[in-house]
Formats: C-alpha cells, sequence, structure tokens
C-alpha cells in the first residue's frame, strides 16, 4: 500500500477514535473531582458518588428505567423476531412493501414526531375506549416497544439472509413442523443476533429523553428526563458520577457479550467443520 | 415454499400428531373457529405475520392519521386541548369542521421557516461532516488486519451503546467558557480571551457530527468491507494511480453505504431536539426544538401537530430513498 496513504488512514482514524473517546474520557475524569466546577481540577475525590448515592430522586427514576427497559427489550425481541423472521423468510405476501416500510422508517424518524403521534394515540384512544388509563410506565413501554422492535427487526433479518436456507428446508422436509422447525433450527442459529437485539432494545429504551417526555404523566420521570432537567441548569459533577458508572456498566457489559458470543461462533464453526470432515 | 405447502402445515400444526390439538378438535366451537379461519384464509403463517403487522399498523402508522386529525383542529383550553372535527349539530346533521389555519400559520408566521431552513442547513451540513470524517475512517477499518477489524468496530459502537444525553452533555464541559479547550488554549498562551463556543451553532453541528458518527461509519464499513479488493488489484496493474483508482472503482461502488449512511445521519438530524436544546444558543431555531417549545410550553397540541406534518412533507423523499436502499441491502444479504 501507498505508504503517504496509510498515513493519513491511521491519522484519520486516529483523530475518529479521539473525537469519540475525549468527551467520554473527560467526564469520567472529571467525575473524580473535588471541585464542584466541573472543568477545574481541584483534587481527586469520590464524593460525587456518595451523593449520587444519596439521590433518592435519581435513584428512583434510575429503577423505572430499569424496569421499563427490561419489558422492553423482552417484548421488542419476540414482536421483531417475528417481524425479522417474516421478512426474510416467508417470501411474498400481499402488504410486504408495507411491513418493511413499517420496520424501516422507525430507525430514521425524528424523535419528536414519533413521540407526538403517540402521545394523540394514547389521548384519542383513551377518549374512545378507555384504555390506557392516563399516561405513565405502559404508554412509556409501548413507544419503547415499537421504535425497538424495528431495530430488533433489521438485525434478524440481516442475520436470516446471511445463513443458509438449507438446514431448516431440509428439516421440514424431514417432516419437521414449521413451529418446531423454528424453535430447534432457526432460533439456535440467530441467538447471537437475538442477544444483540436485547441488549440494543435495552440501552435504546434506558436512553430514550424524547419519545418518553411526550408519552410519559405524572409520577413517572424516566432517568433521561430527570438527567435533561438537571443538565439545563448547567454541569454537575453528580450527572458525571452517574456518566462513569453508566460507561463502566456498558462496557464491561458490551465486552461480555463480545466474548461470549466470539466464542458461541467459534464453536459453531468448528462443529461444521467436523460435520464436513465426517461426512468426507 | 408454496403457499399451498404452508397452508397444508399450518393444519397439520392445527390437529396433527398433537393430543392437546386432537382434544380441542372434538370441541366443537374450536371446529367452527378453525372453519372461519380457514374460509378467512387465516392459517399459522397469517398469524405468525398478522401479530407485528398489527402492532405496527397501530402503533406506527395509525398514529399518523390522529397527527393530521389534531393539525386540522383548533386548539381550545380544555382537556384534552383541541376541538373534535366531528360533531352532532342540534339536528342531528353530521358536521365536519376543518380548520387548515394552523398551515397558513406555519406559512404566514416566519419563525416556522427560519427553523424549517435552518434545520436542514445544519441537518446537512452535519452530513456531510460525518461523510467526511467518517469515510476515512470505515475505509482504513475495512483495509485493517483482519484481527484488528472487530476490535476496531467495538470501538466504533461502544459510544453508540452509552447514554445519548450523557455524551452530549460531555461536550458542555468541553466547549464552555471555561471549559477543557478553552483551559487548555489559554494554558499554552495561544490565546487570552475564551473562545465562545457553546451556544453557537458551531457547538450544533460539533453535537450532531459526534452523536451520529458511528451511523455514518457503520453502513460504510459493511459496504467498504464488501469491496472486491481484486479490481482494485487488476485496476493497479494496468497502471492506474492510487487516487485515481479510489476515484473511479472505490467510490462509485461504495454509493449505497454512503447514501444509507447521509440518510440515517441526516433524516433524525432534521427533527433533532436534544442537541440543539443543550449545546445551542437561544436564536438556534431547529424545528424539532420548535415543536417542542409548541407542544410543552405553549400547550399549542394542533400548530405542533402541523409542525409535524410539514417535518414529514420534507423527509418524506429521504426516507423513501433510505428505505430502497435499506431493502436492495436486505435482500443482498448484508
Amino acid at each position: 500500500m501507498n505508504n503517504r496513504r496509510s498515513t493519513f488512514l491511521v491519522s484519520a482514524m486516529a483523530f475518529g477514535f479521539a473525537f469519540l473517546y475525549i468527551p467520554i474520557l473527560s467526564l469520567i475524569v472529571f467525575s473524580f473531582n473535588e471541585s464542584k466546577l466541573v472543568t477545574v481540577w481541584a483534587g481527586f475525590s469520590t464524593k460525587w458518588y456518595g451523593a449520587l448515592l444519596q439521590n433518592e430522586q435519581i435513584l428512583g427514576a434510575a429503577w423505572l428505567s430499569v424496569r421499563i427497559a427490561f419489558m422492553n427489550a423482552t417484548v421488542a425481541v419476540c414482536l421483531g423476531t417475528l417481524a425479522g423472521f417474516v421478512l426474510a423468510r416467508m417470501g411474498r405476501f400481499r402488504g410486504r412493501l408495507l411491513l418493511t416500510g413499517m420496520t424501516t422508517a422507525p430507525l430514521v424518524m425524528p424523535e419528536v414526531i414519533t413521540g407526538l403521534s403517540l402521545l394523540l394515540l394514547f389521548v384519542a384512544l383513551e377518549s374512545m375506549i378507555g384504555w390506557p388509563q392516563g399516561r405513565g410506565v405502559t404508554t412509556i413501554t409501548i413507544a419503547h416497544i415499537t421504535f425497538s422492535m424495528a431495530y430488533v427487526a433489521v438485525i434478524i433479518q440481516s442475520r436470516l439472509s446471511s445463513v443458509d436456507e438449507s438446514v431448516e428446508e431440509a428439516a421440514q422436509d424431514l417432516g419437521a413442523r414449521p413451529a418446531k422447525v423454528f424453535f430447534i433450527i432457526t432460533l439456535p442459529i440467530i441467538s447471537p443476533a437475538l442477544v444483540s437485539g436485547w441488549l440494543l432494545a435495552f440501552t435504546m429504551s434506558l436512553d430514550d429523553l424524547v419519545i418518553a417526555s411526550f408519552v410519559s404523566g405524572p409520577g413517572s420521570s424516566t432517568l433521561p428526563m430527570v438527567v435533561f432537567s438537571k443538565v439545563r441548569l448547567g454541569v454537575s459533577p453528580e450527572i458525571n458520577a452517574l456518566a462513569t458508572i453508566i460507561v463502566l456498566l456498558v462496557a464491561s457489559g458490551i465486552v461480555a457479550a463480545g466474548l461470549v458470543m466470539n466464542q458461541a461462533e467459534k464453536r459453531r464453526q468448528r462443529d461444521v467443520q467436523m460435520a464436513v470432515a465426517a461426512n468426507e | 415454499m408454496s403457499r399451498e405447502g404452508f397452508v397444508a402445515m399450518g393444519e397439520r400444526m392445527m390437529h396433527g400428531a398433537d393430543p392437546l390439538a386432537r382434544m380441542l378438535w372434538r370441541f366443537p366451537p374450536y371446529r367452527w373457529c378453525v372453519a372461519v379461519a380457514r374460509r378467512l384464509g387465516l392459517t399459522g403463517r397469517t398469524a405468525v405475520i398478522a401479530i407485528p403487522y398489527l402492532w405496527l399498523l397501530l402503533f406506527f402508522l395509525v398514529p399518523f392519521a390522529f397527527v393530521l386529525k389534531i393539525a386540522l383542529a383548533e386548539a381550545l383550553i380544555a382537556r384534552p386541548p383541541y376541538s373534535s372535527l366531528i360533531e352532532w349539530s342540534e339536528d342531528t346533521y353530521l358536521t365536519i369542521k376543518l380548520n387548515i389555519g394552523n398551515f397558513l400559520f406555519l406559512i404566514e408566521d416566519d419563525l416556522y421557516w427560519k427553523a424549517y431552513l435552518n434545520s436542514g442547513k445544519i441537518a446537512l451540513i452535519s452530513t456531510l461532516g460525518c461523510l467526511l470524517l467518517g469515510y476515512p475512517m470505515a475505509y482504513a477499518m475495512a483495509r485493517a488486519n483482519p484481527a484488528w477489524r472487530n476490535v476496531l468496530l467495538m470501538l466504533v459502537i461502544l459510544p453508540f451503546w452509552t447514554s445519548f444525553l450523557l455524551r452530549v452533555y460531555a461536550w458542555i464541559g468541553i466547549l464552555k467558557n471555561n471549559g477543557l479547550i478553552n483551559n487548555v488554549l489559554m494554558g499554552l498562551g495561544i490565546i487570552d480571551q475564551p473562545i465562545v463556543m457553546m451556544q453557537t451553532d458551531f457547538a450544533v453541528y460539533v453535537g450532531i457530527v459526534y452523536t451520529y458518527l458511528p451511523f455514518m461509519i457503520l453502513p460504510l464499513y459493511a459496504n467498504l468491507e464488501r469491496l472486491d479488493v481484486t479490481l482494485l488489484e487488476a485496476a493497479a496493474d494496468l497502471g492506474c494511480r492510487p487516487t485515481k483508482v479510489f476515484f473511479t472503482i472505490t467510490l462509485p461502488l461504495s454509493i449505497p453505504g454512503i447514501v444509507a449512511g447521509c440518510m440515517l445521519v441526516f433524516i433524525p438530524a432534521v427533527g433533532e431536539f436534544v442537541i440543539p436544546a443543550l449545546l445551542g444558543g437561544p436564536d438556534t431555531l431547529m424545528i424539532g426544538r420548535v415543536l417542542w417549545d409548541e407542544f410543552f410550553a405553549n400547550r399549542d397540541w394542533p400548530v405542533a401537530s402541523a409542525v409535524a406534518i410539514a417535518v414529514l412533507l420534507l423527509l418524506v423523499v429521504p426516507i423513501m430513498l433510505f428505505q430502497h436502499f435499506q431493502s436492495a441491502e436486505a435482500e443482498a444479504g448484508v
């Protein structure tokens, strides 16, 4: 490779990664700052972590967000897997184009529009059929499921279109019923995608401010809503401490999931190789 | 597999070897339901399609009808704060009142025009910024040693998994007058007055490029990684210079990745609320922020809905483009 070009590429990459990581690192570093002025260093301290753990409002909101994220991720994986499976394996059917549209549009739809439209739906439903009564955890969860199932569907669809359909067809030819094929063959093949879909849906729900603000009601402020109202008033070292905890949790979760999936993938490839070798 | 095959399989599933299904089959209402379902063409396959379909119809598509409806209503001080379109007047005639005043208001008041154009401008410039920064990164990652690729990919994805709100917040600490950049520059003696960066359009550009960069890199990387290297080698063997190879082969072949990445950045950036609210100044008008304020500060639901419809009209073409490339990619089996 051309030498000058590779220098350019390496420095572009270095600059890009510095751009991505310096803000996160600065959040972490200043969470250990003694001073309340977040950006002026005044010595090492962990007092903001103590203050964070005393802050009932943040802790309550965090617990609410985690519960919503958990429910959301679980339902979104089920619905998103169905949608991805339908799009990847069920061939043509009436209305396929509309389903494709409805699973890709939420990926790019501005959040203010999704939030507003869902709120208007919930208000209209409440006046028509009396459900959902008021707004809160249920409405936030439904809203989150709707946009995160689209992400899951895309992940599942791309995973399914990259694996060979012949194994599933072979099982069907041997008389397995479609439901059995799905649970015995398809599901194990896409299990890495299920894991990453679940994690993605979980973090997206945990992260969402705009949609939750539209569809939440009194007494159901999620963590991003509390953080946003604090951050609007200026920087606060407690938020830095919170950010550090989230970054560390996410980073260790991702690295662990990556290692586990890597090993599962290696094992699968080894099994395939052994099966091929046994046949020869 | 043919449709008939699926129908047969669905029936076998419903009352085949399963003892529970056989028991149910002896129960007449079940048999009637199955008969009705079969008459309507409902099978296991239809049910599998119907579940996600109905969910998305109800919670994604139908809500837009309500947005349109409320955009045509009048604001009232009531709960909910809008008038209803259809009313039974006293002589039992059905009257439908449509109010296009909200849309006229959007056209007349130049606040909305400015916000509209400014959002487009900010989203466009940020998308270009993402492309200029993301393309070399994606290219370098796709050409890196395979052992390194997964690590680099993980490094790009990792920030995307940590809280978006907190990553935007991090920039406040970096950009403000006594923030990281100004402290470093003043400490080095390069400047003696802090540069005002917070609450400017510049901060909004930085924020958008920063938070949306992974969305640009990932589709570009997926595209560039699949690029057939032998094409480049063939061109080089025939005496083509590296820059020419890039502009005549690599760049045209990566256009689907570029379009997907640009749409993934541009479309959500147009309606962005959090970044202009935290990093922008009071005069940084963006349509997402205007909608938010109409809704939460003015409690004018009809005007907020009209703004949403206007944004959707602006975004229909980019969204269709994105879907077109996305389904082409899905069929190619990414």
